[in-house]
């Protein structure tokens, strides 16, 4: 009996949520009774895997094996189903990421295992199978029950502690069969964003609206963000514009975050902008306008111009850093 | 070639959620096209338009009661050919994907088949995936952009970090975020006019299993009052967030 984690690298280092996953995993696999076994596909030397051990997995299955270069869904899931019956799955944790939400709906089917999609905290039962969730796109929470025998989880980033176990973990090499004709999707070409941040994994995000009145007004928010090692972010009227990427695009049709801080600068706090951001441990608002509904999903308010607001800010944490 | 979107009917974004005997309370809300599905069936829509594409159908696929009639005539009004409602109270993620399934799998022409990525109610992120692994077909998810040349599809998907385009085959299923289609389509008053003539056929459900249920819902609890700082000493924040909320 296991619960298995599927943990994932960038450059032969793990990212922190595989460590919060693998964190989030052993507490579980404790409760249950149960052993941890990570999955890591992708070449990552001995030392950054046994980081895994460290936060609680019991065993390692390692791939590398040209066909999961890229992510084809099919071949994803088989592997990932092959291994959950090798060793008697009760819980599988992915991460609730790109990745996570292509393959665990898959994975749902092939085991006949119910899904929980964004957890954010352990189960808050066992028997029955009970983990809280949002729902409404955080204008409310449920406890969803799991029904099946063996249950799927996707973990929300930022959302579990990491908790040190320090055991040794065993390390296995996993080599599935896999043949050229089941690959159904070929990658043609990348565009990687280098040296930036990647959103959804940031602890602080600088995020700016309509407010900031023009696509030539962001260098002081990009400039505070540097300094925080912040990623940035905007609303949607902000991408719809091309004053910024899609990417950066946060709420209910955006991209949804739980960062440890998130400022908002001219920004009126939509519900729907509020869906993608209400999760995060600290919001401070910037707005002129003093009954902008930001405010009161705020922690912290400066009513004000961001144009004036932002340079301030930058010198406070100029001064704090020196 | 046929393009099936499958379209959920959710509450209007705005919409102020209450609970009332451990449901959702239902009384005064506005019903909507799901946000993403909506973007998908704008898409599907340009695809059918453009004379470059062998798109020649758009139909739209909904599991729901009578009650959701209203949101699938808007589907037709925005310009979907024909829509499909399987008579069945959606349960969860994955009863819905089966039987989205087990109407499609009978579908024997070329065809693609869109779904959002998550539906803005129970935020399950899970019934496009779902519905392809029951059909045993390719999938993509995270797709923010489609075109069609042929029996091929060229697509890009969001990764961790960037995007990446690929190249597949239909069938597949399509699972579609944000920048899919620019901007929702609204319904024309000649596309108004024309929705109600165009068939909806009703199909009656198989019998189906729910492997989830939700129940114990609350609303957020209120949050601290939000702490006003003048805007004279604006540095005063960095130093709360960093000795006060200790986030820095
Ligand atoms: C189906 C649907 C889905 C949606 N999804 C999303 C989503 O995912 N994300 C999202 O963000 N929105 C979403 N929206 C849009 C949302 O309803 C709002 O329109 C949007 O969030 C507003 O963006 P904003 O706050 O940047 O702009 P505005 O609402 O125009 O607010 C600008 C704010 O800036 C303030 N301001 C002006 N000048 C300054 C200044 N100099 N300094 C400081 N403050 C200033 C103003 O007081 C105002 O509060 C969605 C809408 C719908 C219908």
């Amino acid at each position: 009996m296991a619960v298995i984690v599927f943990t994932e690298s960038w450059d032969g280092k793990f990212k922190k949520s595989s460590f919060e996953l693998v964190s989030y995993a052993k507490a579980m696999a404790d409760s249950v009774g149960s052993k941890t076994i990570a999955i890591s596909i992708a070449s990552v030397d001995q030392d950054e895997l046994k980081k895994l051990g460290l936060y609680g997995a019991d065993k390692i299955l390692t791939v590398s094996n040209e066909a999961f270069k890229t992510l084809d869904n099919q071949v994803y899931t088989k592997l990932i189903a092959e291994i959950a019956e090798k060793e008697d799955v009760r819980i599988l944790v992915l991460p609730h990421n790109n990745t996570g939400k292509a393959l665990a709906p898959r994975l749902s089917v092939r085991l006949k295992a119910g899904l929980v999609s964004a957890a954010v905290k352990l189960p808050s039962s066992y028997d029955p199978f009970k983990v809280y969730k949002k729902v409404f796109s955080g204008k409310g929470f449920a406890h969803q029950v799991v029904n099946t025998e063996k249950k799927i989880l996707t973990l929300s980033n930022n959302s579990f502690e990491l908790i040190e176990s320090n055991t040794i973990p065993e390390i296995e090499e996993y080599s599935p069969e896999v043949s050229a004709t089941e690959i159904s999707t070929t990658v043609v070409d990348i565009q990687k964003q280098t040296g930036k941040l990647i959103l959804t994994d940031a602890e602080i995000v600088v995020s700016g609206g309509r407010g900031m009145k023009s696509s030539d007004n962001w260098g002081p928010l990009e400039e505070l963000a540097e300094l925080l090692g912040a990623a940035t972010a905007c609303s949607r009227p902000v991408s719809d514009e091309g004053w910024r990427p899609h990417s950066e695009h946060t709420g209910q049709t955006g991209k949804i975050i739980a960062p440890n801080l998130y400022i908002a600068a001219g920004i009126s706090g939509a519900i729907q902008h509020l869906a993608g951001v209400s999760s995060s441990k600290c919001i401070v608002a910037i707005n002129t306008d003093k009954d902008a509904p930001i405010f009161e999903a705020a922690d912290y308010g400066i009513v004000g111009d961001a144009a004036k607001v932002l340079p301030e800010l930058i010198e406070a944490v100029k001064e704090m850093k020196a | 070639m046929k393009i099936f979107v499958c379209l959920a009917n959710v509450p209007d974004t705005t919409t102020k959620i209450k609970f009332a005997d451990q449901k959702f309370d239902e009384t005064g809300v506005q019903w909507v096209i799901n946000p993403w599905d909506e973007l998908a069936l704008t898409r599907a829509m340009e695809l059918k338009e453009d004379a470059g594409t062998p798109v020649n159908e758009v139909t739209v696929v909904t599991i729901g009661t009578i009650s959701s009639e209203p949101t699938i005539r808007k589907a037709l009004a925005i310009g979907a050919d024909n829509a499909v409602r399987i008579d069945a109270e959606p349960k969860d993620s994955y009863s819905v994907a089966w039987l989205l399934s087990e109407y499609l799998k009978n579908y024997e022409g070329d065809h693609l088949v869109l779904t959002g990525i998550e539906s803005s109610d129970y935020n399950g992120f899970a019934v496009g995936g779902m519905l392809s692994e029951f059909l045993g077909v390719p999938s993509v998810s995270g797709v923010s952009a489609l075109d069609i040349e042929g029996d091929h599809a060229k697509v890009s998907r969001e990764i961790d970090g960037g995007l990446e385009q690929v190249a597949i085959k239909t069938p597949f299923v399509a699972i579609v975020q944000k920048g899919i289609a620019k901007e929702p389509r609204i319904p024309a008053m000649r596309g108004i006019m024309m929705a109600r003539k165009k068939p909806l056929e009703v199909v009656s459900p198989l019998s189906f299993d729910n492997v989830t249920d939700m129940l114990d819902f609350e609303l957020p609890k209120a949050k601290p009052q939000c702490k006003m700082i003048n805007p004279e000493n604006a540095k005063e924040l960095i130093g709360l967030l960093q000795n006060e909320a200790k986030v820095l």
